[in-house]
């Protein structure tokens, strides 16, 4: 008798311990969320804020993409934030957007400044673009050709204007053309100012550069 | 005069060598490097040096870890490391094999987990938890990943490792998934295992630890998420803090049936 008492507590007792169902799915957001806040630590440049999220970032931090409505809302206000470029010069130095595509550096707790000067472009981490850097990620699009395959022969035709400002816009903020791109928004998220994107776009767009030619 | 027809050889076939290296693709030199590195793996120092730290009398109360549950028993070291994390009734706490030897150093061995936990990677009981993880991961070489999820708590954390896995912050927008979401990916040439589901046998969880041969040091899994979270452009993860617990209890489940390889050798 005192053993099958023993036997029903302990069947209980694991019934609550073990064999409990899982909080709901809303609950457990609300968990994974305090989870979160209680597991980081600021360092260097790398503050807690850095965990806060704006809606973007929520709306595309599960499995399954956000409903069509919310994407598209998103879209369009990440291309509200788009800065055009000062008297509509879309164009640098290609040299200086090859340097800032290898350079991968920036933003990480280890950096010492979070000033645009201190980052790179990251590009080669996810694209291809020269023929010549064969160290280069898959993550993104190959952009090698990326001016000559959308018939770019002056940058400064009439003609190129719409595929040259979609590029800057891309660069200012990947999420008006796709909600839950992969791509960090480097104008808008101040990771490169203006002068860095017409140097990237240069590499992207100059016939010259070796992207194109 | 033996010796400059040596090295007149030894030149010679350097040159044919780098003249072939030429010939192959970028991707075929890089598997052959890893396929060199294979051959002598700096992490079985660490492996020897963990297994003695094991059986040594340290620490306040001057006790070895012998008695140390890692999740099969009291002192049963083979084949825990393929079924952590996993759920403890004496902490009540989902623990993964770092967050269970700061147990075990703080209650058989007198240590300060939380000081321990606070100390930089690679320095004082740091280098001996890593040393320890090095052996203990050792001791499932071969096997396959088995974690359970009998227990609430052990499918709750797996429930919050995804949410983690997915959650996209910081100035670059990214999350786990960004990098390890899909299959087939690299960063640069690093090749990206796809953690979501399962990437195969000795391949993403089932690699950690591992010794990296680019700095020289020994990686836990927890010093590995450390560092993911450093290129994710988030802030500092605390050592064995809940968020790191959870998002191995996810990649560990999601790679159930993979072959540890454990402690691997990377670039």
């Amino acid at each position: 008798m005192k053993h099958q008492l023993l036997g029903a507590a302990l069947a209980a007792a694991l019934v609550v311990a073990g064999c409990a169902t899982l909080p709901s799915s809303a609950e457990l957001d609300a968990q994974a969320q305090a989870m979160i806040r209680g597991s980081f630590r600021a360092q260097g440049i790398a503050g807690l804020d850095r965990l806060e999220q704006d809606e973007g970032q929520r709306a595309c931090s599960s499995e399954q993409p956000p409903p069509e409505a919310v994407a598209r809302r998103i879209e369009a206000e990440a291309q509200a934030t788009i800065r055009w470029p000062a008297a509509g010069q879309y164009l640098g130095d290609w040299r200086e957007g090859e340097k800032l595509a290898q350079n991968g550096r920036g933003m990480t707790w280890t950096d010492r400044s979070a000033a645009t000067s201190a980052n790179g472009a990251q590009c080669y981490n996810c694209h291809q673009l020269s023929k010549e850097e064969i160290s280069f990620g898959t993550i993104g699009p190959s952009l090698y050709q990326y001016g000559k395959l959308r018939g770019v022969r002056d940058p400064y035709d009439p003609a190129s204007a719409a595929i040259v400002q979609y590029t800057w816009g891309k660069l200012w903020n990947s999420k008006a053309y796709a909600a839950c791109s992969n791509m960090p928004r480097f104008g808008h998220a101040q990771l490169l100012d203006e002068a860095q994107i017409r140097h990237v776009m240069a590499l992207l767009l100059d016939p010259a550069s070796p992207v194109n030619r | 005069m033996t010796t400059l027809l040596r090295l007149t050889a030894l030149a010679l076939a350097a040159t044919a060598a780098l003249a072939a290296q030429a010939q192959k693709s970028a991707a075929d030199g890089i598997a052959e490097y890893r396929k060199m590195l294979e051959d002598g793996n700096p992490a079985e120092l660490f492996e020897a040096k963990g297994e003695d730290l094991w059986q040594q009398a340290r620490g306040p109360k001057k006790a070895t870890l012998q008695r140390c549950d890692l999740g099969l028993g009291p002192g049963v070291v083979k084949g825990a490391w393929v079924q952590l994390p996993r759920y403890f009734a004496d902490t009540g706490r989902v623990q993964d094999l770092e967050s269970r030897l700061l147990t075990c150093m703080a209650t058989l061995q007198g240590f300060d987990a939380a000081q321990i936990a606070r100390t930089p990677f690679d320095q004082g009981e740091q280098a001996t938890l890593a040393a320890l993880a090095a052996w203990i991961s050792s001791q499932s070489r071969g096997m396959k990943m088995a974690l359970p999820q009998g227990h609430a708590e052990e499918r709750r954390f797996y429930e919050l490792g995804k949410r983690a896995f997915f959650y996209r912050g910081g100035p670059m927008d990214f999350s786990c998934a960004s990098c390890h979401g899909e299959a087939g990916k690299r960063i640069r040439l690093q090749d990206l295992p796809q953690l979501s589901t399962n990437p195969g046998d000795g391949v993403g969880f089932a690699a950690w630890p591992a010794y990296r041969v680019s700095s020289g040091e020994m990686w836990s899994m927890q010093r590995r998420l450390n560092d993911c979270f450093r290129q994710q452009r988030f802030p500092y993860p605390g050592f064995a803090s809940d968020v790191t617990v959870a998002l191995g209890v996810y990649m560990g489940v999601n790679a159930k049936g993979a072959e540890s390889i454990a402690p691997a050798i990377k670039r």
